[in-house]
């Protein structure tokens, strides 16, 4: 096949060449009839090179029309009107010439206006053809099958119909009636076919009705030109060919359909116009939900698409925090006083729910159509729902009562449907991204927290010591150290803030704080607790306070000494009776009382410890936890495990109380911080 | 969970405790001995028959009216303790600054003397 270019090229030149051929043998033929010289030219050669010149220009503008595809409505008219103008002023110039020539001889010379009349059938000819293959492409603006066989039928009709130049028909024969009534029929069905109006924006239906009246009026003049001249003296008769006359009329009846349909649009367009704008801005809503945006951003997208969707006088959005305070975010032609008047007189309007299929009764929004206001008499109130809670309400206002028809009320609705699904959208963004940012800071305080706690416990010839603590949340309150305050002196701790997470970790590394500086100053463990009191008693809130336990052990004495600060007693296994006591001495917790007399509630306690024993320090995350059955473990359970074990290495009793324990508490994690400690005298 | 009952009788307040003091129920704890105690009672006493539970922040908000007590003369008692929750005021040491009495009227008879 040939390309579209080729194609060009060819029927251009090949539409000049036939019509220059035309001209050339009807004048010789002419020349030769006036002079009754027969020319020799078979009658069959002027009609074809009409019918080649026809077929050529058709084939022409329907391929350059392919090239203009993308052109909008109103530039496919002014092209119209473009060639139109083209062949109107190459008319005027031929009338021109006659009316300057006047009686002069070459102006009655036939020869020159059959020149003249072969010159202005061409450019009407080109105006015509071109007009044609522009008004296909309105036609078939939205095609139907029906519609492009119907179209077909026309199109190969009429090069059929080039065809019957052939035959040079008269005018008035039946053939031509026939054939002329059958395009007739034709035409008048495909000029219905005015789609592409409706897409006209209102300044572009005032331009196309100005074009579609001037090709009303080139079609006029070309008629009144062609039928001027003296039909006996032509050689060729433009308005004799069905082609030509099919032409004519089908771009007559296709622009005055499309100037009328225009016409009476107009009013309309705005409507058209409004609902197009609509549903460009529940596209935008319904974009904001795909896209990271910020609720302010959906909040005024919601806010001016709503105005304008309901032609509103004034409006104002009013936001509802989680605390209930309400308060206005956007308004429009309103003052705060305003506001807050047409609110009061809400209350005593009468108002009913918007009807809406798409949203639960009590989530729609409210209508008054005869509001008791003065500048306002309609108002609409939309809730923007999210989660079951209402975040923001919606009022739109009309200066006229029942302004709002059931139209408006769906479209609104809408509006705040996709707002509330955008804004939803944007919470759960930010609630993921500051979750995980939580995530991470628990983390590093887990890693801080870690690092709180001895990874390597002191060591001495004369006890083995091993522990372990595990945290219920990230961060815990279970605290435990060892420190070496000389060569056979130990300070030993164990110790539970109240409560668990964040905050117990804080008070723990306070506790650590005091541990290291206190330890490292020659204080017994009653003076360790009192100084420990104070410095906690006054950054500890009013509910919280911290159990410990402090141990002073000499390995030269093999002694400990040590006091209870309201922490669980010590698990003490005696070897020398194979069996294991808690010393309950008198104690109080760190921070029940935040004076001087704290002192008074604390005791010491003193032991000589053998070789053999086994001192367990824990938290009460461990004696307080409970099993599947919801039975808690208790004192006496730990102590046997303790007298089953004590043979073992501090180790081995630390790892077996371990894995008891957690058989113990079984599917369900401990729901408290636990820590055990294990010591073991050689 | 916990319910909580309060009774008037005479010149006293009783407050029953009824189920498990934790985090989030000794909240509820707080509210009602606050009251108590601002509604000028000077008599309270704490049933803790029903009480199966406490946690430490359970004990955290009885610590916390210790010195508003002693500040404002407030007899306070708490009475029939399981041996369980008994045990948990003793080894925090609560038990020495909050009396704790083993019957209702060992309880009236401490609120009543002075």
């Amino acid at each position: 096949m040939l390309s579209q270019k080729a194609i060009l090229r060819i029927s251009g030149p090949l539409a000049f060449l036939s019509w220059l051929l035309l001209l050339a043998v009807n004048l010789i033929i002419y020349f030769g009839e006036i002079n009754q010289v027969p020319s020799g030219i078979p009658s069959v050669i002027p009609p074809a090179l009409l019918s080649i010149f026809f077929l050529s220009l058709v084939v022409f503008f329907t391929y350059q029309g392919d090239k203009a595809k993308r052109m909008n409505l109103v530039d496919v008219l002014w092209r119209v009107f473009v060639t139109g103008l083209i062949a109107t002023i190459v008319t005027i110039l031929v009338i021109f010439i006659f009316v300057l020539l006047g009686e002069n001889r070459l102006g009655q010379n036939p020869l020159f206006i059959n020149f003249l009349y072969h010159l202005d059938l061409a450019v009407i000819s080109v105006f015509l053809v071109s007009t044609f293959t522009i008004y296909k492409k309105l036609v078939l603006y939205q095609k139907s099958k029906v519609l492009i066989n119907t179209w077909y039928i026309f199109e190969y009709g009429l090069v059929v119909s080039i065809l019957l130049n052939f035959f040079q028909i008269e005018f008035f024969d039946s053939l031509f009636i026939t054939s002329f009534i059958f395009f007739l029929v034709l035409s008048l069905y495909l000029s219905v076919n005015l789609k592409w109006v409706a897409y006209l924006s209102f300044k572009e239906k005032w331009k196309s009705i100005l074009l579609l009246l001037l090709v009303c009026l080139y079609l006029y003049f070309f008629l009144t030109v062609l039928s001027g001249f003296p039909s006996e003296i032509l050689q060729v008769n433009l308005v004799d060919n069905v082609f030509a006359a099919t032409l004519f009329i089908f771009i007559f009846i296709y622009s005055l359909f499309s100037f009328l349909v225009i016409l009476f649009n107009l009013p309309t367009t705005s409507v058209f116009e409004q609902k197009l704008k609509e549903a460009v801005n529940i596209q935008m809503l319904s974009r904001t939900i795909q896209e990271k945006r910020n609720e302010s951003e959906i909040h005024q997208m919601f806010f001016f698409s709503s105005v304008s969707a309901v032609f509103a006088d004034a409006a104002f959005l009013e936001s509802t925090d989680e605390r209930g305070i309400n308060r206005i975010i956007l308004k429009e032609n309103l003052s705060e006083e305003q506001i807050e008047e047409i609110k009061d007189s809400l209350a005593s309007s009468k108002v009913r729910p918007l009807k809406s299929a798409q949203v639960p009764a009590e989530q729609s929004g409210i209508i008054a159509k005869a509001l008791k206001y003065s500048g306002f008499r309609s108002l609409i109130m939309l809730p923007l729902v999210v989660k079951e809670k209402e975040i923001a309400q919606l009022y739109l206002l009309k200066e006229v009562s029942d302004g709002f028809n059931d139209d408006m009320q769906n479209i609104i609705t809408t509006f705040a449907n996709q707002a509330s699904i955008s804004i939803e959208n944007s919470r759960l963004l930010t609630e993921t991204v500051s979750n995980e940012r939580y995530q991470k800071e628990l983390k590093i305080a887990k890693e801080v927290q870690k690092a709180l706690l001895p990874t390597v416990l002191a060591r001495d010839p004369a006890f083995e010591i091993s522990a372990f603590s595990q945290a219920a949340d990230e961060v815990g309150g279970d605290y435990y150290d060892i420190f070496k305050k000389s060569d056979n002196h130990y300070a030993l701790i164990i110790a539970d803030v109240s409560g668990k997470g964040t905050s117990a970790a804080f008070h723990m590394s306070q506790l650590k704080g005091i541990f290291q500086s206190l330890s490292e100053i020659a204080l017994g463990p009653k003076e360790f607790l009192i100084h420990a009191n104070s410095a906690l008693g006054r950054c500890l809130d009013k509910r919280s306070f911290i159990t410990a336990s402090y141990y002073l052990i000499d390995t030269l004495k093999s002694s400990i000494q040590f006091a209870r600060a309201g922490h669980c007693p010590t698990l003490y296994f005696k070897k020398l009776d194979n069996k294991a006591y808690y010393f309950k001495n008198k104690g109080l917790g760190l921070g029940v009382l935040r004076n001087n007399q704290f002192q008074n509630y604390i005791q010491i306690h003193e032991l000589q410890y053998e070789s053999g024993d086994v001192m367990v320090l824990y938290t009460d995350g461990i004696t307080e936890s409970k099993n599947d059955t919801g039975e808690e473990l208790g004192y006496e359970a730990l102590k046997a495990w303790v007298e089953e074990n004590a043979h073992f290495d501090a180790e081995t009793i630390k790892n077996r109380i371990a894995d008891t324990f957690l058989e113990f508490c079984g599917q369900a994690p401990p729901d408290d911080d636990y820590t055990v400690v294990v010591i073991k005298f050689q | 969970m916990i319910e909580i009952e309060k009774e008037l009788e005479k010149d006293r307040i009783i407050i029953r405790i009824i189920g498990e003091v934790d985090a989030s129920s000794s909240i509820r704890l707080d509210q009602e001995l606050s009251e108590a105690i601002e509604n000028n009672n000077k008599k309270i006493l704490v049933d803790c028959e029903k009480l199966e539970y406490i946690s430490s922040a359970g004990l955290g908000v009885f610590m916390s009216y210790i010195q508003v007590i002693e500040k404002k003369e407030v007899k306070f008692v708490l009475y029939n303790l399981s041996d369980k929750v008994q045990n948990v005021f003793e080894i925090l040491g609560l038990d020495q600054l909050l009396p704790i009495s083993s019957t209702k009227e060992e309880a009236l008879q401490i609120v009543n003397e002075g």
